[in-house]
């Protein structure tokens, strides 16, 4: 949008997208979700925490494709302002979880009740 | 440099906005700042997880998600959802095609599904509580009602509108109005299902691994 041509902000929306588009988003969704409740209902994988790692990976890549083929979301839509929202929700998120968890854990663990023994000995 | 400002002439300042007054067209801004008021919900959800990631380890010697929760009955919940999902995007083509009875009839598929989602989600809930796993119990109980219970309210909110906004294109057919407001709900719709990717993960899979 040029400065000097002041054009109206029309109220055309961001893209719907295609059958095609839907189709596919929903193709993955159905495997990305299968995979994990298989994961877990067989228990193949013979450890728990790889188990754990697989299914929290399969979520990210499914929390993607829903955002790109039923959400929409590109760079360029509302002038990139979506996604700049979108980022800084996402480093709030980020922050907000992983500083809960964090604290709470050493918390947890720095004051899990001692014995009587313990706390003679303590400095 | 001082000399340069006091100098400069009045004309030649600079202006760091737009001078004319351009169009708004009536609902341009709806978008964006639906989308931020999504972003502000995703913000609740955010410390709804973290909630029950700090306390879904404490049953206070009560039920654990291994003797509470049953993966078949989340499957055919999920799927629900992610079947609204996808009828929700038909209803968005077609409504994108200005076929008023085809929108209408996969706006009615989409609640239905959600129906079902809320009608399952209510009867685990009811059994859970029946078997003595009340919010009250332990910290792990009062997170996963708060949180899963949040979603259902979201969705449940999502039904209200999806009925209204049937009523609206059912009186008023697909006006530009009426299909901003769809397309909101769609936003919303598909966020919710997202949501509940994370719930189905680090809720019930993660506590069953």
């Amino acid at each position: 949008m040029s400065a000097d041509v002041p054009a109206g902000h029309d109220a055309q929306a961001p893209a719907h997208g295609s059958l095609k588009g839907y189709l596919t988003g929903f193709g993955l969704s159905v495997v990305l979700t299968a995979i994990p409740f298989w994961l877990v209902m067989s228990g193949v994988l013979a450890s728990s925490q790889a188990t754990a790692l697989a299914i929290m990976a399969l979520a990210v890549v499914q929390i993607v494709v829903h955002m790109v083929f039923f959400l929409h979301m590109d760079a360029k839509s509302e002038g990139g302002w979506t996604v700049m929202a979108m980022i800084f929700t996402v480093v709030l998120v980020v922050i907000a979880l992983s500083g809960s968890l964090w604290v709470m854990y050493h918390l947890t663990s720095n004051m899990a009740p001692m014995s009587v023994q313990d706390m003679r000995q303590m400095p | 440099m001082s000399e340069m400002i006091l100098t400069a002439p009045q004309a030649e300042a600079p202006t760091f906005y737009l001078a004319d007054e351009h169009d708004h067209a009536e609902g341009g801004s709806t978008m964006l700042g639906f989308w931020i008021y999504l972003m502000s919900d995703c913000l609740i959800f955010a410390i709804l997880f973290a909630t029950y990631g700090v306390l879904g380890g404490n049953y206070a010697a009560g039920p654990s998600p291994k003797d509470l929760f049953e993966l078949p009955v989340v499957a055919v919940n999920t799927s629900m959802l992610l079947l609204s999902s996808i009828t929700y995007g038909f209803a968005m083509l077609t409504m994108e095609q200005g076929k008023v009875a085809q929108t209408q009839f996969w706006l009615a598929v989409t609640g239905l599904f959600g129906l079902a989602f809320i009608g399952i989600e209510l009867s685990e809930f009811a059994h859970m509580i029946g078997e003595g796993a009340t919010p009250q119990r332990s910290g792990f109980l009062s997170a996963f009602f708060t949180l899963v219970g949040t979603h259902g309210v979201h969705v449940t909110c999502g039904l209200i509108w999806l009925v209204t906004l049937m009523v609206q294109v059912g009186r008023y057919g697909l006006i530009a109005a009426n299909k901003r407001r769809l397309m909101c709900l769609s936003l919303f719709w598909h966020f919710l299902d997202v949501i509940w990717i994370g719930v189905f993960t680090f809720v019930y899979l993660l506590g069953m691994v």
